[in-house]
């Protein structure tokens, strides 16, 4: 079944890129066509917002800074409220390429019951390079996590990820505040909802500033590692109405 | 316990309890936030004025000094205002995420910002059929 049977949104959060949000939009509607597209805009003080509606992007201002986990859920809650089938993250500084969404809905159509979808830089090697600190921090995370949802997890940084009704339910309810990813992860294996990886090319930043720059990335670290324990021991409300009882997933390392 | 100690002790506590009387009746502060120091202010004064007991609880916990025993109740009390002080913002601050959130929303239905024409919140009402896990 061709994957444009799904009415799709592609969230853009973007915080003062309005540097690259153009490219993002621009390449958005000629290699994904089908996908509408949402740029948050997190409180930026330069153009961004003016840029993505000048490019044909629906734009949804926040009043202020919310951060990355914040803005997303923005995104969520607009795909929840408008009957979204489906949602794919692209970040709006360009280091997601939308030629590349097509291999995220193929994973998601080719093996039925998959909530999310993750875009991974390490399955394969594409040539990606992040800087050293940042990649030990994220193969930590990629064994901790593997470890508890007893499947692998190799890139649970990336934000790059496909969504399906389920997952865009859970999520706008519930997402993480500060560096959402790693910590969706769990919560998905928490709700009893499926995931799976596929690789991804995917670009160096275009521009803008990384919301985790090097110095902070020691703090990361040590937050989502609170986060990682804290979600192992945190009871998360049923979903929908029916579901298994979230408490009653398997975890553990 | 030493006389002037006490009457310092007594003077602080009870200072303590009517100025933050003083605060909830000016409304400078909800009631649901000076109960605890209300609370605070209370059991330090009672402490201060029924030196007997605070000997006692002294004793118990093994300090020699009294009234060092009442600057540890002191400083209990202090660390659970901050921990309800975090608890506080919080809340707030996932609080105010939501607000963010609607609000954004709200504007971008209504097409606040130049006079953007709404979106096409109807047509998509007719593809809002859950789809499930049967993906």
């Amino acid at each position: 079944m061709p994957a444009a049977t799904y009415s799709t949104l592609a969230v853009v959060p973007a915080y003062n890129e309005a540097a690259t949000v153009r490219d993002v939009i621009r390449e958005l509607s000629r290699d994904a066509p089908d996908v509408d597209v949402l740029v948050v805009d997190d409180g930026s003080t330069d153009a961004t917002a003016e840029a993505a509606r000048e490019a044909g992007a629906r734009v949804v201002t926040l009043p202020f800074n919310l951060g990355i986990g914040g803005a997303v859920q923005t995104g969520f809650a607009f795909a929840l409220d408008n009957g979204y089938e489906r949602m794919v993250q692209v970040d709006g500084d360009g280091q997601h390429l939308a030629s590349e969404i097509r291999r995220l809905r193929d994973a998601m159509d080719g093996e039925p019951g998959i909530d999310m979808v993750c875009g991974s830089r390490f399955l394969r090697d594409n040539g990606y390079l992040a800087p050293i600190s940042r990649r030990t921090g994220i193969h930590i995370f990629a064994f901790l996590l593997s470890r508890i949802v007893g499947q692998r997890v190799s890139d649970p940084t990336s934000g790059f990820r496909l969504y399906n009704r389920r997952a865009i339910a859970l999520f706008a309810r519930d997402y993480p505040h500060d560096y959402p990813e790693v910590e969706a992860v769990l919560m998905v294996h928490h709700h009893q909802l499926r995931m799976s990886e596929v690789a991804v090319k995917m670009l160096e930043r275009g521009g803008g500033v990384s919301s985790i720059s090097s110095g902070k990335s020691a703090y990361y670290m040590v937050k989502v590692l609170l986060a990682i324990f804290v979600g192992l021991l945190r009871r998360r409300p049923v979903v929908e109405p029916g579901d298994a009882s979230p408490t009653a997933a398997a975890h553990g390392i | 316990m030493e006389l002037r100690i006490q009457l310092v002790a007594i003077i602080a506590a009870a200072g303590l309890f009517v100025v933050v009387l003083e605060l909830v009746r000016r409304r400078r502060l909800l009631e649901r936030y000076a109960l605890l120091w209300l609370f605070s202010a209370l059991a330090l004064l009672g402490l201060a004025v029924w030196s007997g007991l605070l000997e006692q609880i002294a004793r118990l916990i093994g300090i020699i000094y009294p009234p060092n025993a009442l600057f540890l109740i002191a400083f209990g009390f202090v660390l659970l205002l901050l921990l309800h002080f975090s608890l506080a913002v919080s809340r707030l601050t996932d609080q105010t995420k939501v607000l963010a959130q609607r609000l954004a929303l709200l504007e971008q239905r209504q097409g606040r910002p130049d006079g953007e024409p709404a979106p096409d919140g109807e047509a998509r009402a007719s593809v809002a059929g859950r789809s499930g896990g049967g993906e």
